[in-house]
């Protein structure tokens, strides 16, 4: 058996322990809701963590269509990025896979002969976490944009309204 | 027989109620993104709230007076004896957690004290120990704890991550209103002048000119014949308002977002043409750049604030002479109306009961306030058939919308705004029920919390909200989002941006302005934001 067929025949119970590891992230007294709360409207956090690993995982074994892995990165990460985590600890859950593979692998009769294939699968991971840096830096920096928009809407057009300010219109006509 | 235990066993028994465990010995780290600015002394000095210093809650000192915690428990003493429902809410919570999972800032950000239970944990803690007499024997057993610089630290903070939306209220067996207790915080800590300068500016400002940003009565007129310049150029039809105008019949007021934030100045242009369509029909009507604000952020400091700031109104009302008050697309400006005005300045007399002089519709629920809701006005309108809409002119867009927390839990109103989104727009879909009308979720920034330096807890409170409109514009292709509160449309403006960029945000009148068809008008080619209609696309690219 090869890495990939190992990763495919245990994905429940390795993304059950990788759920874990994110769960495990949040304050114990919250760590009950945001696993057992199924409505997706009643518990947005905990509905975007099941549905959004299930398919990063499915999409990392098979190692390509970075587009889905970007799209389900972000949908979590949006969500980390306003959280009380520190920036390392917001996107570490990604590293958390390789070790909960590993336990996995341990011990398992597969496990001889794929230090090849691991090593790849690691290597995926590893790119995985770089993209995940992308992606929060993007959301912190959105944050950044809107404040400004914010502080820009409120004064900048009071003060043009008002008269106080004559900016260039767009299209000026010829004098 | 089951097993006795062994004497080992019964000793490893913790007694320590759950509830009671961890958090109440762990101080709040007060952290950026999440906390509001302190409120500057200027701005409590202005309208006479106590202790006024500068201080910055991320300092250790903070500055308190040397006798600040007899300031606090004489507080709490005295809210005990004034306010029975403070009292009851303090006492009967058996903690048994419906409304835990019930808030907006739980939800987005997992921080356990931001439980609705817990966070009132937070001050009832205060209250066992210095009020009960269980909580002064049994100490941490009983859930009492001292009120030390730690504990009323995080009192603070997190009395500024509620934003008094009252969904958790809804789910609590016992009717206890968090929210009030809340308010009953933040009075408290106004004591000791913790305000956030995010709600003690627009105090103070509110105060001396009349509204939030303290824009003068020439600069707000002057936005307003912008608007004038703007719909003419898009309709062909020249509004007129008019302005502080005694023995005008009504008084038309509305939060000053409408007049000064988009895309509320859109809503603005949509009162506007309504006025104006009306006024052929024996519309009497007139707005006032002294009562140039609906909302009361008094209301996040104290009772005694918001009855001062809520009385300007009514001083208006009566100085124009006018027989009653129309308000605009409001949140708390509502609340405060249907549930304290008539305690703290009603009734006012010098007032007539509300008719409409366009149906005749006398607005009983009004009688007593005096004052009717605009989405009720223009509800009436429309059944009477007093209105010529075209709703293809919002064809380009697909709606949802949101029931602001202040009209919809606070006062009732669900069918009005939907009954004229209906008759103004051909596209609307409603967000899941668990997320719409008595069970709305909160923008997450209401109760003076839209500043800008607590983003992160904005958009983390705005999650549960956004997460139902990115569910209706993945479904049906939503792109605009209604709503009938002007913190709504500059804050939901915001958490749209970082959650669905797609979707925009409007007020219920914009839509109204849209769709209304006046005798004599121009072709219209854009709405009143400039985007073009459904099928006048190339014609606006020429």
């Amino acid at each position: 058996m090869d890495l990939e067929n190992f990763l495919i025949n245990n994905r429940s119970n390795i993304i059950k322990k990788w759920r874990g590891v994110i769960l495990a992230s949040y304050p114990e007294g919250s760590q009950r809701f945001l696993a057992k709360e199924k409505s997706r409207f009643a518990n947005p956090v905990g509905h975007v963590i099941d549905r959004d690993i299930e398919t990063l995982y499915d999409e990392l074994v098979k190692g390509e269509v970075i587009d889905k892995i970007t799209s389900c990165l972000d949908n979590i990460i949006r969500i980390r990025a306003v959280q009380d985590f520190k920036p390392s600890h917001a996107i570490s859950f990604v590293l958390g896979l390789k070790k909960v593979v590993r336990e996995e692998l341990e011990g398992s009769p597969v496990e001889n002969g794929l230090w090849g294939q691991l090593q790849a699968f690691e290597t995926r991971v590893d790119e995985v976490v770089l993209l995940a840096f992308d992606i929060f830096s993007q959301c912190r920096q959105k944050i950044c944009d809107i404040r400004v928009n914010e502080v820009k809407n409120q004064v900048g057009r009071l003060l043009e309204r008002a008269n106080l300010v004559c900016e260039i219109p767009e299209n000026e006509a010829d004098i | 027989m089951a097993d006795t235990p062994k004497p080992e066993e019964l000793a490893g028994i913790d007694y320590l109620p759950p509830l009671f465990r961890g958090w109440i010995n762990e101080p709040a780290q007060i952290r950026p993104g999440i906390y509001c600015y302190a409120a500057k002394p200027k701005n409590l000095d202005y309208v006479g709230m106590p202790n006024a210093r500068e201080w910055n809650p991320v300092d250790d000192d903070w500055k308190l007076p040397e006798n600040w915690k007899e300031i606090i428990l004489d507080g709490i003493r005295e809210r005990l004896e004034k306010f029975r429902s403070f009292k009851l809410f303090m006492d009967i919570c058996v903690r048994c957690g419906a409304c835990a999972d019930k808030c907006h800032f739980f939800i987005g950000s997992g921080d356990p004290k931001n439980m609705p239970v817990l966070r009132a944990e937070l001050l009832r803690s205060i209250y066992r120990k210095n009020f009960t007499v269980g909580g002064k024997i049994f100490g941490i057993l009983a859930g009492a704890r001292d009120l030390t610089e730690d504990v009323l630290k995080e009192l603070w903070y997190y009395l500024y991550q509620c934003t008094e939306c009252r969904r958790c209220s809804l789910f609590c067996p016992y009717g206890i209103d968090t929210a009030e207790i809340t308010m009953m915080g933040r009075e408290l800590i106004n004591l000791l002048g913790l305000n956030i300068d995010w709600i003690a500016a627009p105090v103070a400002n509110c105060y001396r000119t009349g509204n939030h940003l303290g824009i003068q009565p020439h600069a707000y007129k002057d936005m307003m014949d912008f608007f004038t310049d703007e719909i003419e150029e898009i309709t062909n039809i020249k509004v007129e308002p008019s302005f502080n105008r005694k023995g005008a019949e009504i008084l038309f007021i509305t939060p000053s977002g409408d007049v000064f934030a988009d895309p509320g100045t859109y809503t603005c242009m949509g009162y506007m043409m309504l006025f104006h369509y009306l006024q052929e029909q024996g519309l009497d009507i007139t707005w006032s750049t002294y009562a140039s604000e609906g909302g009361n952020f008094g209301y996040f400091t104290s009772h005694e604030m918001a009855k001062r700031l809520n009385a300007k109104m009514y001083a208006e009302a009566e100085r124009l002479g006018v027989k009653w008050i129309l308000g605009g697309e409001c949140g708390h400006m509502w609340r405060i109306l249907n549930q304290y005005m008539d305690t703290w300045n009603g009734p006012p007399d010098f007032l007539e009961e509300p008719v409409s002089p366009i149906t005749g519709t006398k607005f009983e629920n009004a009688k007593t306030t005096k004052m009717v809701h605009i989405t009720e006005f223009t509800a009436d309108l429309i059944k009477h058939n007093k209105l010529k809409l075209d709703p293809s002119r919002n064809d380009h867009l697909v709606m949802t919308y949101h029931d602001s927390c202040n009209t919809a839990r606070g006062m009732g109103i669900f069918e009005e705004p939907r009954y004229v989104i209906n008759n103004v727009c051909n596209n609307f879909y409603e967000m899941p029920p668990e997320t719409i009308r008595e069970q709305t979720f909160c923008c997450g920034s209401g109760a003076g919390l839209n500043a800008g330096e607590d983003m992160e807890l904005r958009m983390r409170g705005g999650l549960p909200r956004a997460n139902a409109v990115k569910h209706v514009h993945e479904k049906h292709g939503v792109n605009m989002l209604a709503c009938i509160c002007a913190i709504d449309r500059a804050v939901l403006t915001s958490s749209m941006e970082y959650w669905v960029p797609e979707v925009n945000v409007t007020g219920v009148h914009e839509l109204v302005g849209n769709a209304l068809v006046f005798e004599g008008e121009g072709e219209r080619t854009t709405d009143l934001r400039g985007e073009p209609l459904a099928g006048m696309e190339e014609e606006e690219d020429v």
